[in-house]
């Protein structure tokens, strides 16, 4: 079957800033793909060169096995973009903007979808408003109806719950996630990393232009297994569990332990001390810490 | 192209949405030149064998609204899209570049003539200027819009922000149409000075577009057009080889 996505060593500069630096990625059909990277680490660029909004340096970049340079018109319309920026043109109403964008796409009678699109997105009571009128949040509900305004297969979403409130991204997750039961690819990217792991099947994280770490959710999570034991005492911490701390503040301790059964131990020792335990939680290794190894990590 | 279809219309609906000041606001300031010049100038002897200065101002004043109008349209349109990120839109779909380029330039066409058509109109009231070439009218009013819409493509391509674009238009536009005899006959210039305004293409476009209304212009139309004609197919190439390119808009 052919990848959703295929780049190629794909390469990047803007003067000295290599922006994306030999990536290789492939996207299956059907995925739920996260791209994952602190401010600057290529994402946005990745995107935009599979989007043609950017031209690459060398690299090949596909959609369903369409080249996204030579094939541009079967590639564009394979794919949806939702852009990182809250942009919109002021001059229309919310529904023009969605009929001005079927026609890009070569759409004249596309009438049903747009009314079946806003009304997953909330937005049929904003139809007639003007672009200018609407709040932030609405106006991030357009940017992804228009996104998906000719039914892409592959859809692209940019941060798309960046500065939005709760409702609007549940709203906007629960129509994203049936999309994807129906079979389209999503691609996303989000500073949420919890929603990268409840959404994503997969997940790619880039630093400075490179693919840092490629894998599945579950595989990432368990490539830091262990847990980890906050633990508020009374006394001071037995010299015997000393190797064991990842922070200290006063008498509050974080532990990172290999296993659960690294666990009793602990307490023995705590015990045999005669050191009084006065809170304690165990926590489980999230995405958060994950990525903060991965790209906290030396090139 | 059914894409170009879709821009195109977006520019038209662009203008519908911005109101009858999109037309009636270049049409007065316009109408307050004749007002002015032909109160002024009206007492001059004939520009042309029975023509009257006001007469002879009123091809010169529609056609450059026509210039004026064609260039702010793609121009502003253009830079105004890509400064503000809404270009995006476009860029992300399967609009061939010269499908874009055709789109920006008939709309800025369309206006231009609406707009003028408007301004001659309301000439009317002053003189009535005779058509004795339609054909010549409506040729040179095409070629002039084009000319300067590919022109205002070129601009907004190149604008980074909005004092760019009215530099473009203060330095570059104003004074090619200003001095592209749309006031005068290039004969009342001294010899020099008709020199210089035979490098200026904006003069053939008036001078053509004259042509049709007196039948009599400074130079022979064919000549106009042989100018007009090359000027627009250069500015179109370039501004078809900018966005073939992705210069500035695909970065």
């Amino acid at each position: 079957m052919l990848p959703a996505v295929d780049v190629r060593k794909a390469h990047k500069r803007y003067g000295s800033l290599h922006a994306v630096d030999g990536v290789d990625l492939r996207i299956e059909q059907g995925e739920f793909f996260g791209l994952l990277g602190p401010n600057g680490a290529g994402k946005t660029t990745l995107i935009n060169l599979l989007a043609g909004l950017a031209r690459p340096d060398s690299g090949q970049f596909s959609i369903l096995g369409h080249d996204v340079v030579k094939q541009y018109r079967t590639s564009r319309r394979l794919l949806g973009v939702v852009p990182q920026e809250l942009v919109f043109d002021p001059n229309f109403n919310v529904r023009e903007t969605l009929r001005l964008q079927s026609g890009y796409f070569g759409l004249r009678h596309n009438e049903a979808w747009i009314d079946e699109v806003m009304h997953h997105l909330d937005l049929t009571d904003k139809a007639e408003t003007n672009m200018r009128r609407l709040s932030g949040g609405m106006k991030r509900r357009v940017l992804v109806a228009q996104a998906l305004v000719h039914k892409p297969p592959v859809i692209v979403l940019d941060e798309p719950t960046a500065g939005v409130d709760v409702e609007l991204r549940q709203t906007m997750w629960r129509f994203i996630q049936q999309l994807n039961r129906d079979g389209h690819t999503i691609v996303l990217t989000t500073h949420y990393l919890e929603e990268a792991e409840a959404l994503c099947g997969r997940i790619a994280m880039l630093k400075q232009g490179r693919i840092m770490a490629l894998d599945s959710t579950q595989n990432l999570l368990g490539s830091m297994a262990g847990v980890r034991v906050r633990l508020k005492l009374a006394g001071a911490l037995p010299a015997a569990l000393l190797p064991q701390i990842a922070e200290q503040t006063g008498e509050d301790y974080l532990l990172e332990l290999p296993s659960y059964q690294s666990l009793e131990p602990v307490l023995a020792e705590l015990r045999m001390d005669g050191v009084e335990i006065k809170e304690m939680a165990l926590e489980q290794t999230d995405l958060e810490d994950v990525f903060m190894r991965v790209v906290g990590r030396a090139c | 192209m059914l894409s170009f279809y879709a821009l195109f219309y977006k520019e038209l609906l662009r203008i519908w949405n911005g109101g009858i000041q999109a037309v009636l606001a270049p049409v007065l300031s316009t109408l307050l030149y004749l007002l002015i010049f032909s109160h002024m100038l009206e007492q001059q002897t004939e520009i042309y064998p029975g023509v009257r200065y006001t007469a002879f101002l009123i091809p010169g004043l529609v056609m450059m609204t026509v210039l004026q109008i064609a260039y702010s349209n793609s121009s502003t349109s253009l830079s105004a899209s890509k400064i503000t990120g809404n270009l995006v839109f476009a860029l992300l779909a399967p609009i061939a570049y010269w499908e874009f380029f055709l789109a920006y330039v008939l709309a800025a066409v369309v206006r231009g003539l609406v707009v003028g058509t408007g301004v001659y109109l309301a000439a009317l009231w002053f003189a009535q200027p005779p058509m004795q070439f339609p054909c010549w009218i409506i040729l040179f009013a095409l070629l002039g819009g084009a000319l300067l819409g590919s022109l205002g493509v070129v601009a907004g391509i190149w604008a980074e922000n909005f004092d760019q674009l009215g530099g473009y238009a203060n330095f570059i536009v104003t004074p090619l149409t200003f001095l592209s005899g749309a006031f005068y006959s290039i004969h009342s210039l001294p010899s020099f000075w008709q020199q210089v305004s035979r490098l200026n293409p904006f003069f053939y476009i008036i001078d053509g577009f004259r042509y049709g209304f007196f039948g009599v212009s400074d130079i022979s139309p064919w000549l106009s057009l042989a100018v007009v004609s090359g000027s627009l197919l250069m500015l179109a190439g370039f501004a078809l080889a900018l966005l073939k390119s992705g210069y500035k808009l695909r970065l």
